[in-house]
Parts: structure tokens; C-alpha cells; sequence
């Protein structure tokens, strides 16, 4: 029988687009069949040398496009985002979302993949989110997370002038997820761009405030245990150190603490290794995208 | 949205520099970088007495905030003993002629902070940068202008980047709607020479559009002497704490720089007696230390290292048995920039490895 892969596009041909695009080359149930952009680029050009149908046209050449996909994968803006979703939706294509828009439910792979595959829009979160929400999420499956705060360093070469000009959209976007997706009462996100040479490797610290009596134990095993999820599609992405945990504290109500360092060093597909906070997005799209296509495909089957 | 004028106008037209009342417009940060050295611990009634005093002795602007501006408090910074919103707005209830700064680091604190602030009573809003990346700031920027708040521009960890660079990070925020943007000598570790090239690069750049500030630290005892080169160099807008209250080995002392001020003839409009007699009688007494050159803090103006780290690197030098000095050091190898003090406990962890593994 041979191998049937489902359709699909990626909007947005820049660095995330043409990353993710390398990264889906070897999908065995997903076939990228175009690449979208609004001018000529090299990323569209790079697209065409490897047989994808590149078009500078817009979501209106794709739109015209036979067959249509049934997966898009949006990497551009959350402007233009919010102006596409509702013309993928009208034509039935489900939509992944890399931009900040927030427009569907948030996802993180390690922590509910499965929740949203029927949904007709996904929305990935931020690079910071899905670096840290999943220990978020490991934490609080063991012990009650009143509070829990994120610190995200990226290299200032990894920040495009999207994330740049919309910082708290960051902030925002990846404070509420680290209560609704990770599990906490209470969620903070903080990001900080460093310009350091050579550039910083991706790093974020994650603390959860937790009750005195917490079993640590076992949520030192939790979060190894996610670690190793997170690693099955993100391989770069390690703890520095084993968890920390600090003594309750009178100005943390009595509670005490446990604070995560990880490093998250990026594949190398098409970005630089240090970039990883571009490559746990497209890892984490990528492997939405497979999922829903695997949903696609045992639906027909 | 609001689309400025695409002619060569330039930004000045619409929102241009503030008329000096003095020779010279002396900010005091005793409530805003004085919280780090209080670890965020400020109460009401200091900052009531702090206000009152620095009011009545000519302080044209006073800045309350968490030290690391607005949404600080944290886990990673320290959380703060009273919500900043309610410093904010007992200052503004105390200040009969000064206006009242609140600080806004982007990446920590956003655009919904800044207008509970704005609602809680501050006029004027420092937006706050690593030197080499303001173009996080014209969100905020924009939406201060609207709020009708003064603006000012901090291009922190100024040693960082050369003097051209800098100047061209200043255009970035002018153009955004900043009206003073200010050489930021975070590590306290611009040297002379060092320092009046940023000055002068910066004044050259805005020209009359806009004034340009500076903000130092005393890590290595230069803070007034690169303030009077500062006013030399054309700068307007210069930064002080009462006993050097602020982060590392503290701030310009604003009552040491009233005086020599004073002494040169250059009009600031403080009352050098007065601001003595609040630096002893009100902020003396509340202080947990008193900020000095011990070794950790001359080690931070001497490597580089972003002032605030120093009570960070203290607590975790005591827990992971490393000395602070050496972790500080090392901060300033990795070349950390403000708001990563969560890398602090990180390098504190493999320094303590490295020596008992």
C-alpha cells in the first residue's frame, strides 16, 4: 500500500517557515505541498529548489491552490494572522499557529497534545512558553501550584523585529499560559534579549511556588520524567542543574519554592543552535502538524 | 496607529524636550533604585517621609518604583513589601511641586502596568533598555505619549556598546517618542573618558530635539565626578539617591552632587542643606545598609556587572558556600545584562560544582 501523507502549507516563508520546512522534509504523514509568502524571498526560493510550489501571491494563491491543504502551518505575525484564520477556517484547513496571535486553544506537546486535534486553530503559545510549561505542568500534576513564574533569555539575534516591536504580547501570552496550559493559579513571564558574542545558547528558569511539605521526591522524578518527553522532540533540551528547592519563606506565604534551570540548544535544521527558542516553536508545530495529519489519515483509513 | 508626519519634520515638532526650570533637572531615585538595596522592602510611611523631604528640599522628580520597574516584583527580583501602586500613589500624594517617575523595564513590566500607574498618579515614565536593544521600547513609548507622560530613555549597561552605537540606540528611542534619553552606567563602570564620549555622542545625536540624561553608580567612585563632566558635555538630566541609596555600591549621591553643584555655580534648584538633613534624619535611619565600595560592588564596576546583582549574588554566594566576588565575575564573563538575575544561582551552582564536584 503506499504511504499517503496529508497536504499542507506553511504561510510565512522566513526563518521559522523555512525551519519548519526542513524540519517536515522526512514526515512520514505529512507532505508540505506549498509555501506562502508575500514577496520574493530566498525563502521561496530555497522552498522551490526542494519541489515545493512557492507563490509571493498570498493566502489568495493558496486559497486558489488544487488541492487545497488541509494543514497550514502560519509563521508570520499575528496581525496577519488574525486577518488569514478566518478564510482557513471558511475552507476547512485546520490551522497551526506559530505567531502570538492566540487565536485557538494553547498548546504544548508534552503537556496536552491530544486535547485540541479537532480544533480548527491551534495556537502555539511563545518559544518561552513552550520551553517552560512543561515543567510548569510536571510540577503541578505532583503538588498544587499556587504561583509559578518563567524567565526566558534569548540571543538578540533570535529576536526578529515581530517580537521586538510586541513584547508584551510575550509577556502576556505566555503569563496566561503558564497558568491555563501549565497548571499553575497564578502565572509570570518575563523575557530578557542579551547580545552577548558568540550568542547565549537559550536559557529559561522556571519557579513554582509550592506548600512546605511538598513531596520533592516526587517531583524530582515528574520533571525529569517530562524532561525526557520534551527531549523526544526537542533532543537540545536539558536541565543545568537538578531542580532547587528553597526553605518556605515568610514573604512567599509561608511557602517554599523549587526553581528549574534548563538550556535549550536548537537542532540545527536550517537555524543556528543557539536560536532554540525558534526551534522548540517549529519542533512543537511540527509535531502538532503530525498529529493532526495522523487524525486525518486514521479518519480515511 | 497614530501615524506621525512621513515628512523630514522631525519628532520634536510633536512632542519636544521639556523647558528646564534649572540649569540642570535632577531626578532622585533613592525610592525606585534605593529598592534593591532595600531588597524591595519600602514601606508606606518611608516613602511618605522620603517624598515629603526630597520635595521640600527642590527635587524636581522623584522615582518610585520596584527597583526593577514596574511588575518587579518576583520571584527572580524579590517581591515587594508594599505594592508599588500604592507607593506610587502616596508619593504622588505627598509631592506638592515634584513630578513623580515611575521606571518600565519592557520584557518585565507592560503597557497595562503602565496605566495603573499612570491611574495611581505617576507623570513621568523611564523606559528602561539593554543599550543595544531600544527597539523593545516604542510600544511603550507610544503609549506614554498618549497617556500625556513625560518620557525618558535608559540605555542601560552603557559600557557595552561604543559611544556611535549608543548614540544611534538613542535616535531609535527618540524617534519613538522618548525626550530624554539617558547614558545608563548600570555596572557604575564607565571611567572618565568612557563616560563624556557617550555624552557627547548623545548630544550630538539629538541635537535640540531632545535632552540627554545621565544615570551613574558609585562602584567605582565616579559618579559625581562623571555627573560635572556630564553637565560640561551639554547633559541636562542627571540622576541621584539620598546616601547613594540604589544597587551595587549605590547611586550618585544626590546631596553630595547638590553641593558640588552649589560650589560650581550651576543652578539645580535643591537646597543643599535640606537635602543633608533628609539624607540624615530620613533615610538613614531605614537603611537595612548602607551602600559601599566593599569588594563584591568594586568587582561589579570593574568587570561590568549589572548593579542590581549584588544582593542576588550575596544570598546565593551563602547558600552554595562559592564567594560572591567570583560569582559576580563570572556574570560579568558571560556577559549577563539586567533582568537575568535567575543566571545568578545558575553560575552560582557550577562554580559551587566545579570546586566540590
Amino acid at each position: 500500500m503506499a504511504p499517503k501523507r496529508v497536504t499542507a502549507a506553511i504561510v510565512g516563508p522566513g526563518n521559522i517557515g523555512t525551519d519548519l520546512l526542513a524540519k517536515l522534509q522526512g514526515s512520514t504523514t505529512i507532505d508540505v505541498g506549498y509555501m506562502v509568502g508575500v514577496v520574493e524571498s530566498e525563502g521561496l526560493a530555497r522552498a522551490r529548489k526542494q519541489g515545493v510550489a512557492a507563490s509571493a501571491e498570498g493566502v489568495d494563491w493558496l486559497l486558489r491552490q488544487d488541492p487545497l491543504p488541509q494543514i497550514v502551518f502560519e509563521a508570520t505575525s499575528a496581525a496577519a494572522h488574525i486577518a488569514n484564520a478566518p478564510r482557513y477556517a471558511e475552507a476547512g484547513i485546520q490551522a497551526v499557529d506559530l505567531t502570538p496571535a492566540h487565536l485557538g486553544p494553547m498548546v504544548c506537546p508534552a503537556v496536552n497534545l491530544r486535547e485540541h486535534l479537532d480544533a480548527p486553530n491551534v495556537s502555539m503559545i511563545t518559544c518561552g512558553g513552550q520551553a517552560t510549561i512543561p515543567i510548569v505542568a510536571a510540577v503541578s500534576r505532583v503538588t498544587p501550584v499556587p504561583y509559578a513564574e518563567i524567565v526566558a533569555s534569548i540571543a538578540s539575534r533570535s529576536a526578529g523585529p515581530g517580537t521586538r516591536a510586541n513584547i508584551d504580547e510575550f509577556t502576556h501570552t505566555t503569563g496566561g499560559a503558564v497558568a491555563e496550559v501549565g497548571g499553575a493559579e497564578r502565572g509570570k513571564a518575563i523575557i530578557v534579549l542579551n547580545p552577548v558574542e558568540p550568542p547565549m545558547i537559550m536559557r529559561d528558569t522556571v519557579f513554582c511556588m509550592i506548600a512546605a511539605d511538598a513531596d520533592r521526591a516526587a517531583i524530582i522524578r515528574s520533571i525529569h520524567d517530562m524532561v525526557a518527553d520534551v527531549q523526544e522532540y526537542v533532543p537540545g533540551y536539558t536541565l543545568r542543574a537538578e531542580p532547587q528547592f528553597d526553605e518556605p519563606r515568610e514573604s512567599w506565604r509561608g511557602n517554599g519554592r523549587v526553581a528549574v534551570f534548563l538550556e535549550v540548544k536548537g537542532n540545527g535544521d536550517y537555524l543556528p543552535e543557539y536560536a532554540g527558542n525558534l526551534d522548540i516553536m517549529t519542533a512543537a508545530a511540527a509535531r502538532v502538524g503530525e498529529l493532526m495529519a495522523e487524525t486525518k489519515l486514521g479518519a480515511l483509513a | 496607529m497614530s501615524e506621525r508626519a512621513s515628512e523630514s519634520s522631525t519628532p520634536s515638532s510633536s512632542t519636544g524636550r521639556p523647558e528646564l526650570a534649572h540649569d540642570v533637572r535632577i531626578t532622585d531615585t533613592t525610592l525606585r533604585d534605593g529598592s534593591h538595596a532595600m531588597a524591595h522592602q519600602f514601606t508606606e510611611t518611608q516613602v511618605r517621609d522620603t517624598v515629603r523631604a526630597l520635595d521640600a528640599a527642590g527635587v524636581e522628580v522623584i522615582e518610585v518604583t520596584h527597583g526593577d520597574g514596574l511588575g518587579g516584583s518576583s520571584f527572580n527580583y524579590g517581591f515587594s513589601h508594599t505594592d508599588e501602586m500604592t507607593l506610587i500613589a502616596a508619593a504622588r500624594q505627598e509631592a506638592r511641586q515634584a513630578k513623580i517617575a515611575v521606571l518600565l523595564v519592557p520584557g518585565i513590566g507592560t503597557v497595562e502596568d503602565l496605566k495603573r500607574a499612570h491611574d495611581a498618579g505617576a507623570d513621568m515614565v523611564r523606559v528602561a533598555t539593554h543599550c543595544t536593544e531600544a527597539d523593545v521600547s516604542p510600544q511603550h513609548f507610544a503609549a506614554a505619549r498618549e497617556l500625556g507622560m513625560e518620557t525618558v530613555g535608559f540605555l542601560m549597561m552603557a559600557h557595552r556598546t561604543p559611544p556611535e552605537n549608543l548614540a544611534k540606540q538613542a535616535r531609535i528611542m527618540v524617534d519613538a517618542g522618548c525626550q530624554v534619553p539617558y547614558v545608563t552606567d548600570s555596572a557604575g563602570a564607565l571611567l572618565m573618558h568612557e563616560a563624556k564620549a557617550r555624552f557627547e555622542a548623545l548630544v550630538a545625536e539629538v541635537g535640540d530635539e531632545a535632552w540627554v540624561g545621565y544615570h551613574g553608580h558609585q562602584n567605582l567612585s565616579l559618579g559625581v565626578a562623571n555627573s560635572v563632566l556630564a553637565y560640561e558635555a551639554g547633559v541636562r538630566y542627571i540622576d541621584g539617591s539620598l546616601c547613594a541609596l540604589g544597587a551595587g555600591a549605590g547611586n550618585t549621591p544626590t546631596e553630595v552632587m547638590a553641593a558640588v553643584f552649589d560650589r560650581l555655580g550651576i543652578s539645580t534648584g535643591l537646597d543643599v542643606l535640606g537635602l543633608l538633613d533628609a539624607a540624615e534624619d530620613v533615610v538613614h535611619p531605614y537603611l537595612h545598609r548602607w551602600p559601599k565600595m566593599d569588594r563584591n560592588a568594586v568587582v561589579q564596576g570593574w568587570a561590568g556587572v549589572y548593579s542590581s546583582f549584588l544582593l542576588h549574588a550575596e544570598r546565593a554566594a551563602e547558600r552554595y558556600k562559592v564567594p560572591a566576588h567570583e560569582i559576580l565575575r563570572r556574570c560579568g564573563e558571560l556577559g549577563y545584562v539586567g533582568g537575568q538575575e535567575d543566571m545568578i544561582i545558575d553560575v552560582a551552582i557550577q562554580l559551587a560544582d566545579s570546586r566540590h564536584p
